[in-house]
């Protein structure tokens, strides 16, 4: 019984540090923080990687609107802006998941990846 | 707004296809082809990943892959970090934020890279953000579907 407890307060220990430095880490780049979120689960709670991601999908609709609400405070949403890129990103998301089952992906992959290096050049010196 | 809504297609269509998540493609596409500065766009792609990652959830949780209880505990825990966060970006200048938030998109690259050159993938869900990781477990979970990493390659395990 106190063996129970002992790994139930463990385990919410975990959950309330993976919360935690998830929203740090969405407040201060602007991103979902499921590149913080799955690797803790699988790691610290032993999930596999089908229920890590979808259990951390779940999370961030919480985290992206807690942080939206927190930068709202300050006025830095552009709310029109947000509902145009957002609600046409759910169609593409459909998208291209239905392309991914229909294209080697893997080169895409690099390619994008080299887009996303010359963006990050193009955003620091640009 | 036609640019805002392409970015909007565009990002989802790269995060369906790669499992690359919406907010590393909201904030680069909302400074560099809509012009807001750093700080704006990061909080305008806080909000754009809310939808994405509601419709993201609807359709994993049809597979009974999402743990409520755990995710209501994740969300709501988040909220002092997530304020911090939110408080630590507004204390930095723009250019300071900009610089780390290009720091972030070349470790998503090298590892988006590693991912696809690596040999049967080493397929580590910690590169993606969450939201655009489904169609990962959408192929797994179809029945009759082949088992392949989310960049076409070996199974991985």
């Amino acid at each position: 019984m106190q063996v129970a407890a002992e790994h139930l307060s463990r385990r919410s220990l975990k959950l309330m540090a993976i919360g935690t430095l998830a929203g740090l880490f969405s407040g201060l780049f602007g991103v979902g923080g499921g590149s913080v979120i799955v690797p803790l689960l699988v790691l610290w709670l032993g999930y596999d990687e089908r229920a890590a991601t979808a259990t951390s999908l779940a999370a961030i609709v919480f985290i992206a609107g807690f942080a939206a609400a927190a930068q709202g405070l300050y006025g830095n949403v552009r709310l029109l802006d947000a509902v145009l890129v957002g609600v046409p990103a759910v169609g593409g998301v459909l998208i291209g998941a239905w392309l991914q089952q229909r294209l080697q992906a893997r080169a895409i992959a690099l390619l994008f990846a080299a887009v996303l290096v010359a963006s990050a050049v193009e955003l620091v010196l640009g | 707004m036609t640019g805002l809504i392409a970015i909007g297609v565009a990002a989802g269509i790269v995060a369906g296809l790669l499992g690359v998540g919406g907010g590393v493609l909201f904030v680069p596409g909302l400074v560099l082809f809509v012009g807001l500065d750093q700080h704006h766009a990061e909080a305008t792609s806080l909000l754009a990943i809310v939808p994405v990652a509601i419709v993201g959830t609807y359709r994993h949780d049809r597979y009974g892959n999402v743990r409520r209880a755990d995710a209501l505990a994740l969300g709501l825990m988040s909220l002092a970090g997530a304020a911090g966060g939110v408080a630590l970006a507004n204390a930095l200048s723009g250019a300071l934020l900009r610089d780390a938030f290009a720091a972030l998109m070349v470790v998503v690259a090298a590892q988006l890279a590693r991912r696809s050159l690596g040999r049967g993938g080493v397929a580590h869900p910690g590169v993606e953000d969450a939201v655009a990781e489904q169609q990962e477990v959408d192929q797994r979970q179809e029945p009759g579907g082949r088992e392949v990493d989310h960049l076409g390659g070996e199974p991985e395990r």
